[in-house]
């Protein structure tokens, strides 16, 4: 039998895997030279046996090893070799995911639930189109009364019977006339003036908000704004206003406003020696519970209502009302939400 | 409501300066607006005298005038005005001036050839009244010329918002009440004058009495000889600082007192007066001038002032020209009437005229300030025009009596959350005009007649904090607490389709809930057109019907912007009639274009009603459906292609349309001219989703995964073409619910060796038991089961 340092060494020298497959059957094959030996064991004495079945299993191990590494080397050498040729340019533009958005308005009233869930309201809805009766003459605001003329409304008909809510307020109404008290409700809705320039749309968006129970008064309206308004805007501090005001369903009535300042034609809002009017407020009239069904002698509180694309300008820095309903992509694109940032309590309102 | 700081001075005792005056009207309830500088800038304007006006030479609207400034120099203006002509004195503005209502600084410029140095003025163009038809015309001011038309003096005059609820601050003493009230000063006693009134009114004045008479009191002075004139300057002054314009002595000095104490007086020219004056309801078709020149025809039951000839004015509104003032009048009578807010309102609304007047008498007028306007208008026209008063007359009602109203000690706190003394009430509310008188438990208020806003208890605790301050009002946090869900099922169904919808690629968006009728009415489906009565435009004209109508409005301006792949959705409501409750929620979505457009390593394809079908099934089952439970039908909607659309019900044909899906009708797509003809839309109907069962919501069904081997086996049909492939589906799922996991139609092929009419539907199986490894001959056995129920029930062959 050839030394086995040279069986190791033809099979080290070995270039391909298909040449190492030939020499596998040579060395240790049917015919193989380790085989024949192995055939021989049979004549010989059973010492002589033992000592040399011995050495060639020894042998054979060690050259299967050596092949197997073998193997292993040239299969490692011939991927590597095809992965020299097999290069792509990993700059070349990924495949398109596409990317949804969601609009301002919407991320903002999410944002707004979520600021009054915490403390105990409710959303509450009611239609688009409402009666004359529920948008003026219940909230204490009769025909002939010029606080109408603060409100061009669109009419459905030509009695003016019905038509497209002025304000959320009308869902006061419903909502008190619909269950018993207390109610701690807010009202995101669609809201409808025939009034339209720069600064006015013909349709925006309005939060209402209507707490009643037997003993809230001025001064949880204060604090529940107080609230919102540090939330809302997520700073610590912000000068906040109260400023007597005239809306004939509250009495007292009062207007907000908050503190700002400009900073590269930008508003920052908190402190600052100008003041901006952001929503309106008061004590509910006590017409308008009586209207809506409520003992004003037992119960009383409070309701407020503010411009929600206002909002959701200032607090992400959007100049033109009007862009909010006209769907341009680049528009939406830009000032849109991404879906999975949803606003919630614990992690927050904004990522 | 503008006031300046001197005139505020006459009724206020203060030394306190601006600042804090503004601070104070803001914090008060009367809003500052605005605080500007009068007249500073005005300092430019000359009075001026045209010399010449001719033709322009290549214009034949236009005039070449030739003014003077009184220094000998000639300039010449191009001048559009019909009313320029030889003679006449009006307004120059030089260049390098700013015209008040445009803002622009004028240049010298070449005019259809000619240069014109500067302009004359019309007075709309200097702010100071609306009208724009023709130049100023100055009379009687030759001596002028050359001269400031303004009179610069410098003083800042305060714009305030007043709400309607406030009318008694619609004049100065009001606003000075407020301010006293609030520890701004003082307010000054009215001066009173003796006026010599020798004789008696001589006009006989009735009040007819009929149903909705408007007016309730009309009082009146006849002043004899007196010599009108134009007013003098302090009077001009007031008048320029309100934003109006000097006209004489007698009608400025009525402008004055209904702005100084809100209190609308009007001036007849007596010689003019038929007779005798009638206060009525007008009839119908009844018509007279009016002093803004125009003619109006009243309807029935306005109140008219009329004499025996005819209507002179409507009451509270607006005089006529048949019984104006002229600076020749000799002889006048004066009104100081009491008109019902909602009579004047009504008629002010009807024949769409505002003016100052009608503005302070819809809002509610002092009743009881009938004398004191005669008294203060008597007094100035005789001081400056001269001549004789008559004893006042005053028919209809003379007094009305003060209202009063109780107040429980413990409103306040009750409402305003913290406590106030009974010196700070009675120091307040006497300050502002109220009487009162304190019983044990409660407080009896009189209500002065000038205060029409107050009728309760909330009223007079609103005034007490008003003028303590909201600042004192102190903070309650709230508490955090909810006993009730924020949310509804259905308000948690809209958030999560709105951001299910955007999470497949689409960007939402908010449009208006009316829009174009010719569009609409594209995907009403035949449904009632919602018309709006007084659109914003016509092509903004009718509520919506479809979620689609705007949506592809936009889609189509996005694709003439360039961009024509795109993802669009709206979630809002759409109408199906004019009353409350007539709307629906509805989630739309618009897709255009191609996918892969450019892309260097796919191929472009067109998006395509599987796409759409892909988002509409996905967010439907992550809206909570099971995915086993929607029925795809290929039914849908005029305005889907009839070929690639369908339609998405529960459970069966027949249960709760949740959505439809498709391409849009080419059609439509060429009719609205689409740059991107391949339009895909979704519509999902969020009040057909079915509310889960509570306790299915939280607990799921039984965790059971099988242990054992899975098989999968392949089965081509030969079927009839028109056959859908969901049934075949649906049939070999129901062959045995417990052996069968999965059903996947993997091709669909028509034409080959197939004969005509016929298609081939491939299908993958996956078959597995969940309690042994299944034989091969079990599967064969199911297999068998499989072609056989296909056979049986829709004709099908299999596939050799």
């Amino acid at each position: 039998m050839a030394n086995l340092d040279e069986l190791i060494q033809k099979v080290l020298n070995v270039k391909d895997k298909l040449s190492l497959q030939n020499l596998k059957s040579e060395l240790l094959g049917k015919n193989s030279q380790i085989n024949q030996e192995f055939k021989k064991l049979g004549s010989l004495s059973e010492e002589e046996r033992k000592a040399k079945a011995s050495n060639l299993n020894t042998q054979k191990k060690k050259i299967t090893e050596t092949i197997d590494n073998k193997f292993k080397e040239l299969e490692k050498l011939e991927i590597n070799q095809k992965l020299k040729k097999d290069i792509v340019d990993v700059t070349l533009p990924a495949r398109e995911r596409p990317n949804g958005k969601i609009h301002p308005v919407s991320q903002v009233i999410d944002e707004i639930s979520s600021i009054f869930s915490e403390i105990g309201f409710s959303v509450a809805e009611g239609p688009d189109v409402e009666t004359e009766y529920n948008n003026f003459t219940a909230l204490n605001t009769p025909e002939d009364h010029p606080a109408r003329d603060m409100h061009d409304t669109f009419y459905l008909d030509d009695n003016k019977k019905n038509l497209l809510r002025t304000h959320t307020s009308p869902v006061q109404i419903r909502a008190m006339l619909s269950g018993k008290p207390p109610f701690k409700i807010i009202v995101p809705g669609r809201t409808y003036r025939c009034d339209s320039d720069q600064t006015h749309a013909p349709m925006f968006h309005q939060l209402e908000g209507l707490h009643i129970d037997k003993d809230i008064n001025m001064g949880h309206l204060k604090g529940c704004l107080d609230y919102f308004i540090k939330e809302f805007f997520e700073v610590k501090k912000i000068q906040m206003r109260f400023r007597p005001s005239h809306f004939p369903f509250t009495e007292p009535s009062a207007e907000v406003d908050i503190g700002y300042r400009l900073e590269n034609g930008r508003i920052i809002v908190g402190e600052g020696d100008k003041w901006l009017e952001i929503l309106g407020c008061g004590m509910v009239h006590p017409n308008v519970l009586k209207n809506a069904k409520v003992d004003s002698n037992k119960f009383q509180g409070f309701a407020f209502g503010m411009g929600i694309d206002r909002l959701a300008m200032l607090k992400y820095g959007i100049n033109d009302l009007r862009s909010f309903f006209e769907a341009d992509y680049r528009w939406l694109n830009y000032f849109g939400f991404d879906p999975l940032d949803v606003p919630t309590n614990y992690r927050g309102l904004s990522r | 409501m503008i006031i300046t700081l001197s005139w505020l001075k006459n009724h206020l005792n203060s030394n306190v300066n601006l600042t804090k005056i503004i601070d104070k009207l803001t914090g008060i309830g009367l809003e500052v607006e605005g605080v500007k500088e009068s007249q500073s800038e005005l300092s430019d304007f000359k009075v001026a005298k045209v010399l010449r006006a001719e033709k322009h030479p290549n214009a034949d609207k236009l005039k070449l005038c030739e003014v003077s400034l009184g220094d000998g120099k000639v300039i010449k203006v191009v001048c559009g005005a019909s009313n320029a002509r030889n003679g006449l004195i009006s307004v120059y503005a030089p260049p390098g001036s700013v015209i008040p209502k445009t803002k622009m600084k004028l240049k010298i410029a070449k005019i259809r050839g000619v240069e014109s140095y500067g302009m004359l003025c019309s007075e709309s163009e200097l702010n100071i009244s609306n009208e724009s038809d023709g130049i100023i015309e100055l009379k009687n001011r030759e001596k002028d010329v050359g001269k400031n038309y303004f009179k610069n003096k410098k003083e800042k005059s305060i714009d305030l918002s007043i709400t309607p609820n406030r009318p008694d601050c619609l004049g100065v003493r009001g606003i000075a009440r407020d301010l006293a009230s609030a520890g701004l000063g003082k307010l000054s006693d009215l001066k009173k004058t003796k006026i010599k009134q020798s004789f008696s009114q001589p006009i006989n004045i009735s009040i007819i009495k009929e149903k909705n008479q408007g007016c309730l009191s009309f009082g009146a002075c006849y002043i004899k000889n007196i010599k009108n004139k134009e007013s003098p300057e302090w009077l001009k002054e007031k008048i320029i600082s309100l934003g109006l314009k000097p006209i004489s002595a007698v009608v400025d000095i009525t402008n004055f007192v209904m702005f100084d104490l809100n209190r609308p007086l009007h001036a007849y020219d007596a010689d003019k007066i038929d007779k005798e004056i009638i206060v009525r309801n007008s009839k119908p078709g009844e018509s007279f001038e009016a002093l803004d020149g125009k003619k109006y025809t009243m309807k029935n039951s306005m109140c008219v002032i009329s004499d025996k000839s005819g209507p002179l004015g409507l009451g509270g509104i607006i005089g006529g020209t048949r019984s104006g003032t002229e600076f020749e009048t000799k002889n006048i009578l004066l009104e100081s009437a009491y008109f019902h807010p909602a009579s004047v309102r009504k008629t002010g609304s009807i024949l769409d005229i505002d003016t100052d007047a009608k503005y302070r008498f819809e809002r509610g007028i002092d009743p009881n300030s009938v004398k004191e306007g005669l008294e203060a208008a008597t007094n100035l026209i005789i001081k400056i025009c001269g001549g004789e008063a008559s004893k006042f007359s005053i028919a209809g009602k003379t007094q009305v009596k003060n209202r009063t109203i109780q107040v429980d000690n413990n409103k306040f706190r009750k409402i305003v959350g913290i406590p106030i003394t009974s010196n700070e009430i009675k120091k307040i509310l006497n300050s502002l005009g109220f009487k009162i008188k304190k019983s044990k438990n409660y407080f009896k208020v009189e209500i002065p007649t000038w205060r029409p806003d107050i009728h309760q208890d909330v009223d007079i605790i609103e005034e007490l904090i008003r003028i303590k301050g909201f600042d004192k009002i102190s903070l309650i946090h709230p508490e955090r607490i909810r006993s009730k869900e924020t949310l509804s099922f259905k308000q948690k169904l809209f958030h999560l389709a709105q951001r299910a919808v955007a999470n497949k690629g689409y960007l939402e968006a908010v449009t208006w809930s009316f829009t174009d009728s010719s569009i609409d009415k594209l995907f009403a489906q035949g449904k009632q057109e919602i018309e709006i009565a007084n659109p914003i435009s016509t092509d903004l004209n009718v509520l919506r019907r479809s979620i689609f109508s705007n949506l592809i409005i936009y889609l189509k301006k996005n694709q003439d912007r360039g961009y024509l792949d795109l993802s669009l959705f709206e979630i809002g409501p759409i109408f199906f009639g004019n009353k409350p409750g007539e709307q629906q929620i509805v989630l739309g979505g618009l897709k255009s274009g191609v996918i892969n457009r450019k892309s260097w390593d796919s191929k472009a394809r067109n998006i395509d009603v599987f796409d759409v079908k892909a988002d509409t099934v996905r967010t439907l089952i992550e809206l909570g459906i099971e995915e086993e439970d929607l029925f795809i039908s290929n039914k849908s909607q005029d305005y889907y292609n009839p070929g690639k659309s369908g339609s998405v019900s529960f459970k069966s044909e027949h249960g709760p349309k949740l959505g439809f899906f498709g391409e849009i009708h080419p059609a439509i797509a060429s009719n609205l001219d689409l740059k991107e003809k391949n339009v895909c839309g979704i519509e999902i109907f969020l009040k057909n989703i079915p509310e889960p069962k509570k306790k299915y919501r939280l607990t799921k069904k039984n965790y059971s995964v099988s242990e054992f081997q899975k098989s999968e086996r392949d089965f081509a049909f030969v079927i009839n073409k028109n056959y859908k492939a969901g049934e075949i589906k649906k049939i070999i799922s129901e062959v045995d619910k417990g052996l069968i996991k999965k059903v996947l139609i993997f091709d669909v092929f028509e034409g080959g060796n197939l004969p005509e009419g016929k298609k081939s539907i491939a299908v993958n199986v996956t078959i597995q038991s969940m309690d042994k490894t299944l034989s091969e001959k079990d599967i064969n056995e199911v297999s068998q089961k499989i072609v056989n129920s296909v056979k049986n029930k829709t004709g099908a062959t299999l596939r050799s």
